[in-house]
């Protein structure tokens, strides 16, 4: 089993060498990527330096990371210095950011290398990669189906065996719904535990960096090579991250779990079916599982179509085309910026500023915005007391499986829907993981959730690491390289 | 916010604050979209919140201070090369006053 620590240890150890880890996945990635479209940029030059660095400290005998040899994949909203960084958009293409985030140093330090980046709705905004600028990734169990999104290309690169780790970001969910689809893990760290610096803003209340990867333990380890402080960003949280890769097999013993309702019924009966049979996995585990209701989860996903536009209508009004990316000509300043803006934005780029503004605007601020933001008081209150009697939540993680490639393209509520179990860990500021657990009828993967209290990671990755274990082995995906391992 | 319908011309009000410039196409298109967000909204707008305080922001905001020290920034001449039009180390826009008459 190939796993991303299993190529660590053996690349550390001077068993296999980095450079020959990096090739073989590069292979994967030339052979199989034109089917998936998981990758907007494949960096073969500077993954091969890296590697030939890497193998070069093992070989003086110093240790080159906890991920050495390791290669990772990041979403192209994670600036690169001097690789450009498009965010699937227009607006930007061609541009070359002149710095790193801080999770592309952590990594690097960590000793992972960095092959490329990866498809994304633009912006972040979508569930499903078809708003990319540069076409749709596929899922690859399915290759008339979406990977899910936003961070659909990290998904479907790890799920097709291109690489054994990715990075992406999570708003209301674009980390852990495709890795539901893909059939992968997937996890949203505790808000201010990964800095944002270098991670292109959509929804900066909300927005978190976090892992995929094939297995819970690997999802951990590169959880912590990318947590802690980070003086670059004002919202990182000044203490040390928890650490969560060392005690992962503590188990669930006398853990209590709750199954809120709102978070069962109503997803499709396949998904609810394997929630269930999760929650029994746990139980038999020797865990407490109790059935709960928390009603004001349902208010999320309209708190969260208010808010996450409203930050992003902001957030966007930098790409004016002054300082990078598109310009389009004009007679002045402003007619050049509106010019820009609607030739370098997609269609529901336009729509989700369109929503913010108005949520924003004179007269509709107190009725909208005033009122999502005391939702999300209330959201934040529900959670505190549901985890008086819980350590952690158990849900499903989409209310489907992966859909048909154009199927709500057209109706953005149908696509909102998408993300209906995944935006309240966003408007809390919690953590939250999506682990395979799976199949539905078509073979398509189903995800299980497990949520719990701000900087709880350890608890998320033990319980996801259970469930991990009793989940059913999954079938090879129809797209997947040579490198594909499974669990 | 009782009244979820948005006109063309609603809609040309808020792409006007947004800077961006639509099609009477795009405009029908999105206020149609916008209203049925909107209607979903509305049992949020329905909700009673007499006595809850807002929440911007997941994490208590406090200020930020680091010691006010030279320290190196980005590279001029690089952030300089991604710009759509530069002169004299400055960006270049077209004009923003406008015509005198």
């Amino acid at each position: 089993m190939t796993t991303a620590l299993h190529l660590a240890e053996q690349v550390r150890t001077g068993a296999v060498s980095a450079a020959d880890v990096v090739e073989r996945h590069l292979a994967a990635i030339d052979e199989s990527d034109g089917a998936v479209h998981a990758f907007l940029t494949v960096l073969h030059d500077a993954a091969r330096r890296q590697a030939a660095e890497i193998d070069g400290r093992v070989a003086a005998g110093e240790d080159p990371g906890p991920l050495a040899g390791v290669p990772v994949a990041l979403k192209d909203n994670l600036c690169t210095r001097g690789v450009p960084t498009t965010c699937s958009s227009r607006i930007l293409d061609g541009w070359c950011p002149p710095y790193d985030a801080t999770v592309v140093e952590r990594v690097r330090r960590a000793g992972a290398v960095v092959m490329g980046k990866t498809n994304l709705d633009e912006f972040a905004m979508g569930s499903s990669t078809e708003n990319s600028a540069f076409g749709p990734t596929r899922n690859p169990y399915a290759a008339d189906r979406v990977p899910g999104g936003s961070s659909g290309g990290s998904a479907a690169a790890v799920a097709a065996g291109l690489v054994p780790l990715a990075l992406g970001s999570d708003t209301g969910g674009s980390i852990r719904q495709p890795a539901a689809l893909c059939g992968v893990v997937g996890m949203k760290p505790t808000y201010g535990t990964v800095s944002r610096y270098g991670l292109v803003a959509f929804a900066s209340s909300l927005d978190q960096i976090g892992p995929f990867s094939a297995t819970v333990a690997d999802a951990a380890a590169l959880f912590d090579a990318i947590a802690g402080h980070d003086p670059l960003d004002s919202t990182s949280l000044d203490r040390p991250a928890p650490r969560s890769v060392e005690n992962l097999d503590e188990g669930v013993a006398g853990m209590r779990v709750g199954l809120p309702r709102e978070l069962v019924d109503g997803v499709a009966p396949e998904v609810a079916a394997q929630v269930r049979r999760a929650a029994e996995v746990l139980s038999a585990a020797g865990a407490n599982v109790t059935e709960c209701t928390i009603p004001e989860l349902s208010y999320g996903l309209s708190a969260y179509y208010l808010l996450a536009p409203a930050e992003a209508s902001s957030n966007l009004s930098r790409y004016d085309g002054v300082r990078y990316g598109l310009r389009v000509d004009g007679d002045d300043v402003e007619a050049m910026m509106r010019a820009t803006r609607a030739a370098g934005f997609g269609p529901e780029v336009k729509r989700r500023i369109m929503l913010g503004t108005y949520a924003l605007s004179a007269g509709y601020y107190d009725a909208y915005y005033g009122q999502a933001q005391k939702v999300r008081t209330l959201i934040i209150n529900a959670f505190d007391n549901a985890y008086r009697h819980a350590d952690v939540l158990l849900g499903a993680t989409t209310p489907t499986t992966a859909f048909p490639l154009g199927d709500k393209v057209d109706d953005p509520m149908a696509m909102y829907l998408s993300d209906v179990c995944t935006v309240p860990s966003n408007l809390a500021g919690h953590p939250a993981i999506s682990v395979p657990f799976g199949a539905d009828g078509d073979g398509l993967p189903i995800g299980v959730q497990v949520l719990a209290p701000a900087l709880c990671e350890p608890l998320v990755f033990r319980v996801g690491a259970v469930l991990e274990e009793a989940a059913p082995a999954p079938a090879a995906p129809a797209l997947a390289a040579a490198t594909w391992t499974g669990r | 916010m009782t009244d979820e319908s948005l006109t063309r011309q609603d809609a040309a009000y808020v792409a006007r604050l947004a800077r961006i410039d639509l099609t009477d196409e795009e405009l029908d298109l999105y206020a149609g979209q916008l209203a049925v967000v909107l209607d979903h909204a509305a049992q949020v707008a329905a909700l009673d919140t007499t006595g809850v305080e807002p929440t911007a922001h997941p994490l208590p905001l406090k200020n930020v201070l680091r010691p006010d020290a030279p320290r190196p920034c980005l590279d001029r001449d690089e952030v300089l090369a991604q710009a759509p039009a530069v002169e004299y180390h400055r960006f270049r826009v077209p004009r923003i006053l406008g015509d005198p008459q």
